[in-house]
């Protein structure tokens, strides 16, 4: 009962009257050949694991090269005394809070949970862990939101790519946004047609992002595009559940992103030969990199 | 590619194949030297190279070597674990043909003056494959148990550690022979599905042609979170 498309697990789910997440669920105890209970012990301790990266963060590490450290306490301490008058609100400044600050701890050598990959590490973390601090759901709920999004990550790496190097970062930040909508569309009561629809619409959004990192460290612009996976996937989610659905489907839009993955300059996947990495200031990072090595 | 290669690896950051990877890599050549080594000499090649130190690869190796994986949060400071534990590292470049960019070798050595020099390449996502053992071509990813036989290169080694892994019940998932040449040492490489007990792991180093017996088991790493919780 393997799935390998939107199509399959819908259809999967539908035949057997079952949740996404329990289709997800039942695939991987056939898979790796073990039992429910040790599956879900295993999810569970994934979670824990994201919840203790959140906590961990230390907003006075500087990553090797400099470049990244506090940025997620500053967007903190903005968000605490601008409760009322921020842009984005209350939710959406704890959500952008919580991405930087694990993108951080990322780049700081700190324990993440890799989501799809450690680059885009804080994206569904940032989106699971506020939602429940806000204490919006139980724990079972969250573990079976993990299943939705870990079962949207198998789709797309199994149809196209979810690193940067082979995709660009559409692949990487934009499978994590599309992971942490499926989530977000489940965890908001929304049916398995509807988190397909989400998926759609917000890797739709990710299309045609290159993977372009200063000096090739998973740093500038890594961790802020965290952020922008965060962000996407709450208000992809938000659509979906206002009834708004994608034009074209969740597989087409997947396809959609390896063909833009294969045409990509390979400069603009990882390669840190284009695009911001090579800018004048991006640079002068690379060579100051270079020479204290 | 299983659900938690998805939702997962739990991992020191920040690259899954320059940090993760390399805790990996080291972590296996520690198991191939069947012990910590108390000198390494470690060869970065292409990406590995350039970017190595801002992605903590050096870190990581040594943290490997000295048996911590990839999720151990003591990997930062693995070089001053290293000097506590005497084990003594250095770092060069290396150039190779045809290699993937994120390779390095590590050539290593162990207290009692065994010796033993690994090819690895990180492949992405945490995973890595042994390319060279011993400068003998092998290709293998230790994601299933993995034994490693190093014998003469004459005939019927094959057929009597195949014999009792079928006694065992063991099924082979994937074999292959590496040799350096005619009638000199040869490398047998099979993974399995079940995993080897030790029994037949000293009744293949007992026989007469065999030089060296590894076995590796890394298909669980369940990971147990260090630190509290304070989650309400």
């Amino acid at each position: 009962m393997s799935y390998n498309s939107f199509d399959e697990i819908l259809s999967i789910c539908y035949e057997k009257n079952i949740s996404f997440w329990e289709a997800v669920m039942e695939d991987d105890v056939l898979e790796r050949n073990t039992t429910q209970k040790d599956s879900r012990t295993k999810m569970k301790a994934t979670w824990k694991a994201m919840q203790l990266a959140d906590q961990n963060y230390d907003k006075d590490l500087k990553s090797k090269s400099g470049l990244v450290g506090g940025d997620g306490h500053k967007m903190e301490l903005y968000g605490e005394l601008h409760q009322q008058t921020s842009l984005c609100g209350n939710f959406l400044n704890k959500v952008m809070a919580s991405a930087l600050k694990m993108g951080e701890s990322n780049a700081c050598m700190k324990r993440i949970v890799a989501a799809p990959t450690a680059g885009a590490c804080g994206v569904l973390p940032a989106v699971l862990v506020s939602f429940y601090k806000e204490k919006k759901c139980t724990e079972e709920d969250i573990i079976n939101a993990m299943y939705v999004a870990a079962g949207i990550g198998k789709i797309i790496a199994t149809r196209a790519y979810i690193s940067g190097a082979a995709g660009g970062c559409q692949a990487e930040i934009g499978t994590a946004s599309a992971m942490a909508t499926g989530a977000m569309v489940f965890l908001m009561g929304g049916n398995s047609t509807q988190i397909g629809q989400g998926v759609a619409i917000s890797l739709k959004n990710m299309l045609g992002l290159v993977c372009d990192p200063v000096a090739g460290l998973v740093e500038v612009p890594c961790v802020k595009r965290n952020v922008l996976g965060a962000m996407n996937a709450l208000s992809s989610a938000d659509m979906v559940l206002a009834g708004i659905s994608s034009k074209i489907p969740p597989d087409q839009v997947i396809d959609a992103m390896k063909e833009v993955g294969d045409k990509m300059d390979f400069t603009l996947k990882e390669t840190a030969l284009g695009g911001l990495a090579v800018t004048s200031e991006g640079m002068k990072i690379t060579k100051k990199m270079l020479s204290d090595n | 590619m299983n659900l938690f290669d998805i939702l997962g690896p739990i991992m020191v950051g920040p690259s899954s194949s320059h940090t993760a990877g390399a805790v990996r890599i080291g972590y296996m050549a520690r198991k191939l030297l069947k012990e910590q080594p108390v000198k390494a000499k470690i060869y970065f090649y292409g990406s590995f190279a350039t970017t190595g130190v801002g992605h903590g690869t050096d870190k990581a190796i040594v943290a490997g070597l000295l048996g911590m994986e990839p999720d151990d949060i003591r990997i930062p400071n693995s070089f001053v674990i290293a000097k506590e534990q005497g084990l003594e590292y250095s770092f060069h470049t290396i150039s190779l043909k045809d290699a993937h960019p994120n390779t390095c070798v590590l050539k290593l050595i162990s207290r009692d003056g065994q010796e033993i020099e690994v090819e690895a390449v990180s492949t992405g996502g945490g995973g890595i494959r042994i390319h060279k053992l011993d400068k003998v071509i092998v290709d293998f990813t230790a994601e299933r148990p993995t034994l490693i036989v190093y014998h003469q290169d004459s005939p019927g080694y094959v057929a009597q550690v195949t014999a009792i892994l079928a006694q065992k019940g063991i099924n082979i998932a994937c074999m292959q022979l590496f040799r350096n040449k005619r009638g000199g040492f040869a490398v047998m490489v099979i993974e399995t599905d079940q995993q080897i007990p030790d029994a037949a792991i000293s009744w293949f180093e007992n026989l007469d042609g065999i030089q060296k017996v590894t076995y590796i088991d890394l298909t669980e790493n369940i990971t147990e979170s260090e630190g509290d919780l304070n989650v309400v």
